[in-house]
């Protein structure tokens, strides 16, 4: 049993999976790609801008890590810096300006470490984006289509509905990182992705994820179809909302468990 | 992608420094080298500095140690400390490490949270301890947090906190990292109430903490020499192969770069809380 969190841990990175570039390409129309954070750099590991889906324009952002070799190294196989996460926040606070839903996609194994991250304030980053988009006013899908490495992931997935393909992963730590903590041995990573509970069923009973979405026809036209129809109807129903932020609060509100010792 | 955790041994003092030595008792009095400057430093002395060396050197303060130095004598009431942890993942050797931590460190979770008077000013505090599994949050620690600033908000009360975190509990999965998100909406909430939240940063803070409700406060004061990063100073080295500056996500680093107010001598903390806080 302990096999198979693993081997999705093994898909869920696998470089030929869609990547953001790839649902944006195929689920909206008449993309228009907004560049840059406006503090210091614009980070091709999250790509944003306005885009159509059906009939209505939306804001989608989206994290890349790309095909190739040169692609991956290129979008720093996905890793963002607090750019990129400044990026996002910005083009989110563009979307409440003009009340367009804020659609993401996440796909990375976690925010960049290195020294340039540390230095321009990577926690800082994330947390400004988390406590943000808790109070968005417009509507938020997240939908967690690879990796969903902890901090750097969820910087991306504070949102009225998250949704996870059926072979994604979403965790607190990688679980090479938690064998090598806990047990000092990177080896025992099967073990770890088991213990973790990092799988989209596992996500779904715990009440992390609003949907699973299966991985029929992955990266063909019916594939992105159905998410295409899926999101239209749930942004459909989240417009009419009149509580939307409230209803995200509680959202995150209700999530862990304690117990009361007295 | 710091989430690392430890267990320390039950004195409060050998919480100190990640490389201190152990309490020599060959002089008399019990000492404790300072593992900056490695002189002895007679126990008395220490106490009676805050746990600061002659050199300026912080050791780690637990909880208790830190709401005795801040708050008003008697003026403390501890709010959620029925709260505690629970095995939600039935992960491995939890349940039993948190029994082991609890025993040693004396504490229900790895914050201690309540009301106090600094300076005369009323406040919800918040108390982070370095000697429950290095003060990671799981879904405890987060729950308190969110509480205690709802509560801050509801009686319209600035919150002052004290972080020390080695990131997000992993044995906790994603229970833990949505605690970061739950915790940031609580911190969003009373700051558009209009109120006023201070953190002071003490060593060391990393990972998810730094990452959410940490880096949150309105003003963000930082022990001298304290760790303040995102990932880990070990993991930077080896995923970049490159050799880290000297004062790499130190205190002072942090300070130049921008990411935090101002440098806060433990000294001087009190006396620079009540003066922030009166202007508020």
């Amino acid at each position: 049993m302990n096999q198979i969190p693993y081997a999705v841990v093994k898909l869920a990175r696998d470089s030929q999976r869609p990547t953001g570039l790839d649902y944006i390409q195929n689920i909206f129309a008449d993309f228009i790609e907004l560049h840059g954070d406006r503090r210091y750099a614009d980070d091709p590991a999250i790509v944003g801008g306005l885009a159509r889906l059906q009939d209505r324009y939306v804001t989608v952002i989206a994290m890349e890590k790309g095909h190739t070799a040169k692609q991956r190294s290129c979008r720093n196989f996905g890793a963002p810096h607090p750019e990129g996460y400044r990026k996002a926040l910005r083009l989110m606070k563009q979307a409440e300006k003009f009340g367009r839903p804020v659609i993401c996609f996440v796909d990375t194994s976690g925010a960049s470490c290195g020294i340039g991250a540390e230095e321009r304030g990577q926690g800082q980053a994330i947390a400004e984006n988390l406590m943000e988009l808790s109070t968005l006013c417009v509507p938020v899908i997240s939908i967690l289509i690879g990796e969903g490495g902890s901090g750097g992931a969820l910087a991306l997935a504070v949102a009225d509905r998250v949704w996870m393909l059926s072979n994604a992963v979403y965790s607190v730590i990688s679980p090479e990182g938690c064998a090598s903590i806990l047990w000092k041995d990177s080896k025992k990573a099967e073990e770890a992705a088991a213990c973790l509970k990092l799988t989209a069923g596992d996500a779904l009973r715990l009440g992390i994820i609003e949907r699973i979405l299966p991985e029929t026809e992955l990266g063909e036209k019916p594939f992105y179809d159905r998410i295409r129809r899926a999101l239209a109807e749930e942004l459909e129903a989240l417009e009419k909302d009149p509580d939307l932020v409230p209803k995200r609060y509680d959202r995150f509100r209700r999530i862990g468990q304690v117990k009361e010792r007295t | 992608m710091a989430f690392i955790q430890f267990l320390k041994p039950k004195n409060a003092l050998e919480e100190g420094g990640r490389t201190a030595a152990p309490i020599q008792q060959d002089a008399g009095e019990p000492e404790k080298t300072c593992p900056n400057c490695h002189k002895p430093i007679p126990l008395s002395r220490l106490w009676s500095s805050y746990l600061v060396c002659p050199c300026g050197y912080h050791f780690r303060m637990n909880a208790r140690q830190r709401i005795t130095m801040i708050a008003d004598k008697g003026s403390f009431l501890e709010l959620f400390a029925g709260i505690v942890s629970d095995n939600p993942l039935q992960f491995p050797g939890y349940t039993e490490k948190l029994e082991t931590v609890q025993n040693i460190s004396g504490e229900a979770e790895a914050v201690v949270c309540g009301t106090a008077e600094i300076g005369g000013r009323k406040c919800c505090l918040f108390v982070m301890d370095p000697g429950f599994m290095m003060g990671s949050m799981g879904s405890a620690v987060g729950e308190k947090i969110t509480a205690l600033f709802e509560y801050a908000m509801q009686k319209r009360l600035p919150v002052v906190g004290f972080t020390v975190s080695g990131g997000a509990r992993m044995q906790e999965g994603l229970l833990s990292l949505m605690q970061m998100a739950k915790t940031s909406a609580a911190v969003k909430r009373h700051s558009d109430a209009g109120l006023l939240y201070i953190a002071v940063f003490t060593d060391p803070a990393t990972g998810g903490v730094t990452a959410s409700f940490a880096m949150e406060a309105d003003i963000l004061l930082a022990e001298p020499g304290a760790t303040i990063g995102f990932a880990g100073a070990r993991v930077i080295e080896q995923t970049t192969k490159k050799a880290l500056p000297k004062e790499f996500q130190k205190a002072e680093f942090v300070l130049q770069h921008g990411f935090v107010d101002t440098l806060a001598p433990r000294s001087t903390q009190k006396q620079l809380l009540t003066r922030l806080l009166n202007a508020h």
